[in-house]
């Protein structure tokens, strides 16, 4: 059963408790995100101190806020207040509520017993308790931004759900970077009432996401965890990075089966039985996460490498044959035929197609649509873009620039930078073929036209091919596993 | 936790449908050399009861036995090395599977995840090189065939030194065998170590279960 989040991440009005004047602490940050990202609903601040912040009126007790204005309650105060906060919230007319407090399960002790006591409270009250010990919630459709750490995220499809709130935090940062955006964001916590599957199940049937993308540490119930998983992946990718080596001490001893169950290798398994996206890293799982997010699925894995730079092809062809799940395609007879018709005969005449400098002025978007259109190339990895405008930025900057012609070159380069990278995302979508666009200016210059274009169409400009290859091999698989599901 | 000996655990597996090398049990060593007679050689004499688990450490298997004195000599030694520890004890006599692969397959309980199969390489390496992955139990066909392309070294699942490929859907018959096993919880683990892939079909030529009762 899919618990209702709504409330948490579509509130119509949220009260803050425990807000606080001084500027380092989490009850001042947390108002000044909400107010600053531009939240649209009721914003109630509760605390000690009276008299306005940040040009809200402080009240001095939740009971101040009338019944049915705000439906998430923002929860900053100590542990020994919450409880009754809780329960007038609840009378509020509050559905969920937000714990950044800490000091509950983590901290032990009688820790322990309080959350216990706020997990029945959630019950007995029914209300969706997200924390305790959170970072908060993002939800860029809202405007959200309910935390008390920064950044504030792009617009986007990706939803995130992490036992880290600082992985939230890298997610979002990620997202800033490569301008691939997050639509919920939520730092479980301690996940006392509400678990990563939870969020999960939500995110699958929730319109404004397209894309899981989480972190886990402990699992509480493995096999449950499985068996919901499995479901949400069917609906749609999650990508997933886990933490922690799982324990392997307890098997009986008698057992090789039992020795060899270490290192993670059953939570491995689990996860490609699920359908799970296994990120070795948190940077390739937003990687991944993006790749989902803006390319089509493909149908296989039979690849094709496009190339205006040897060395490169080479390379990736090499990451291409090493992947298990991708296929260094040979060249379909019809495909050669075609290609033959647009270059030079001393273009490669294999995969990698490399032009080999045999290019004019609409070979490479010629070369896409032709390779982006045949049925038997499942996804294309497009390389060496970038060197014309390249040339272009050196030009410019040196002392002759724009004389000697320099600024007509200059305008072309730029220009035509600008085209194959529309070409590429053109053909992508006209034909449903993923292009993944690779180069090191996509990190080393990204101000470089070709890579400020493929930014401006929402994907991403691979920072290497190996990368590319990476997540283009996660679609694969994903691809793979929905088809033998039965 | 008990384990059962290697006959019954012999009967345990092949009775949930999985192939397993022909033997029978003796007590004495003129017994045993006439079930050697029966099967046909070469044969493999081993030393069976509940008490022994690790029987290779111990030095109580031997293989390829081409005769009946060979037979006579390998048992009269295996039941003078029997020590007070090892309770009853038989003679398990089998027929001798050839074949240049073996993998190893198991049954184990995870406590965060239940049943779990595990599919490996298998032989005297198998620990060193791990290469081993698990599915949770029960399996589907298409789980246990991808658990199958989830080894590392495929090049040794297709034909190898004149041998034929491993037939995929013998292995998938074992491993889903296997994966139904964890839903008897009487059955804590199951090693199948190794699987001898004999003309491309693999067959147990050796069983270990441990029970929750013995």
């Amino acid at each position: 059963m899919t618990r209702d989040l709504l409330p948490l991440f579509e509130p119509k009005g949220i009260i803050i408790a425990g807000v606080s004047s001084h500027p380092g602490k989490f009850g001042f940050v947390v108002l000044h995100n909400i107010l600053s990202c531009g939240y649209n609903g009721n914003v109630f601040a509760v605390g000690r101190e009276s008299g306005m912040l940040l040009d809200q009126p402080v009240l001095s007790s939740i009971n101040e806020v009338p019944h049915g204005a705000a439906d998430l309650l923002v929860v900053c105060t100590p542990v020994q207040a919450n409880e009754e906060l809780i329960r007038s919230a609840a009378e509020l007319g509050v559905k969920a509520v937000f714990m950044v407090t800490g000091g509950y399960s983590e901290a032990g002790g009688e820790g322990v017993e309080a959350e216990k006591r706020i997990v029945e409270l959630s019950n007995e009250l029914g209300l969706v308790v997200a924390g305790p010990n959170g970072q908060g919630i993002v939800s860029t459709p809202m405007d959200l931004c309910a935390q008390i750490v920064a950044p504030y995220p792009p617009k986007g499809r990706i939803s995130v759900a992490s036992q880290s709130g600082n992985f939230v935090s890298a997610f979002q940062n990620y997202a800033n970077q490569y301008g691939v955006g997050i639509s919920r964001a939520v730092s479980a916590g301690n996940a006392a009432d509400t678990s990563i599957a939870d969020y999960l199940e939500w995110f699958a049937d929730d319109k404004e996401t397209d894309v899981a993308l989480c972190y886990v540490e402990g699992l509480k119930n493995g096999r449950e965890f499985f068996e919901r998983i499995k479901d949400v992946t069917k609906r749609m990718p999650v990508i997933m990075v886990k933490g922690g080596a799982t324990s392997g001490g307890q098997r009986a001893a008698a057992s090789h089966t039992g020795s060899l169950a270490s290192d993670g290798r059953i939570f491995n398994g689990m996860a490609r039985q699920a359908g799970i996206t296994h990120a070795r890293n948190i940077e390739s799982a937003f990687e991944a996460a993006a790749t989902f997010a803006t390319q089509p699925l493909p149908s296989g894995g039979d690849t094709l490498v496009l190339t205006t730079a040897g060395g490169w092809g080479v390379i990736t062809a090499d990451a291409i044959t090493n992947h298990r799940d991708l296929n260094l395609i040979s060249l379909p007879k019809d495909l050669m035929d075609s290609i033959n018709e647009m270059l030079p005969p001393r273009w490669s005449r294999n995969n990698p197609v490399d032009l080999a400098g045999g290019e004019t002025r609409d070979t490479i978007p010629d070369l896409l649509e032709v390779s982006a259109s045949h049925p038997s190339i499942d996804a294309i990895i497009q390389l060496g873009l970038g060197i014309q405008g390249n040339t272009a930025s050196l030009t410019k900057s040196g002392p002759f620039y724009p004389d000697h012609g320099l600024e007509r070159i200059v305008d072309f380069h730029e220009r035509q930078e600008r085209r194959y990278a529309e070409a590429s995302i053109e053909a992508s979508i006209k034909h449903q073929t993923p292009v993944l666009v690779a180069s090191e200016l996509a990190t080393a210059d990204p101000s470089n036209p070709m890579v400020a274009a493929v930014r401006e169409s929402g994907r991403v400009c691979y920072a290497s091919a190996d990368r590319a290859v990476e997540s283009l091999g996660h679609l694969v698989r994903y691809r793979h596993w929905l088809n033998i599901q039965e | 936790m008990p384990t059962l000996s290697e006959s019954r655990s012999r009967l345990l597996v092949s009775e949930a449908g999985i192939p397993v090398s022909n033997w029978e049990t003796a007590d004495s060593t003129q017994e045993a050399v006439s079930l050697a007679k029966n099967l046909g050689f070469p044969v493999v004499v081993k030393l069976c009861g509940d008490e022994i688990a690790h029987k290779t450490e111990r030095g109580l298997v031997r293989l390829n036995l081409k005769t009946e004195d060979a037979v006579e000599e390998a048992a009269d030694e295996l039941l003078s090395s029997v020590t007070a520890d090892d309770g009853e004890v038989t003679l398990l006599v089998s027929e001798q599977i050839r074949g240049n692969r073996e993998l190893i397959v198991g049954l184990v309980r995870d406590e965060q995840f239940g049943p779990c199969v595990m599919l490996g390489i298998g032989g005297i390496l198998a620990e060193a090189v791990a290469d081993v992955a698990f599915r949770l139990a029960p399996l589907s066909r298409s789980e246990a065939s991808d658990l199958i392309d989830d080894l590392s070294m495929q090049s040794l699942l297709d034909s190898f030194r004149g041998e034929p490929a491993v037939d995929r859907e013998a292995l998938i018959n074992v491993l889903c065998a296997l994966g139904d096993l964890g839903s008897d919880q009487e059955v804590l683990s199951v090693d199948l170590n190794p699987l001898i892939v004999a003309n491309g079909v693999p067959i147990a030529v050796d069983a270990l279960v441990e029970t929750v009762e013995g």
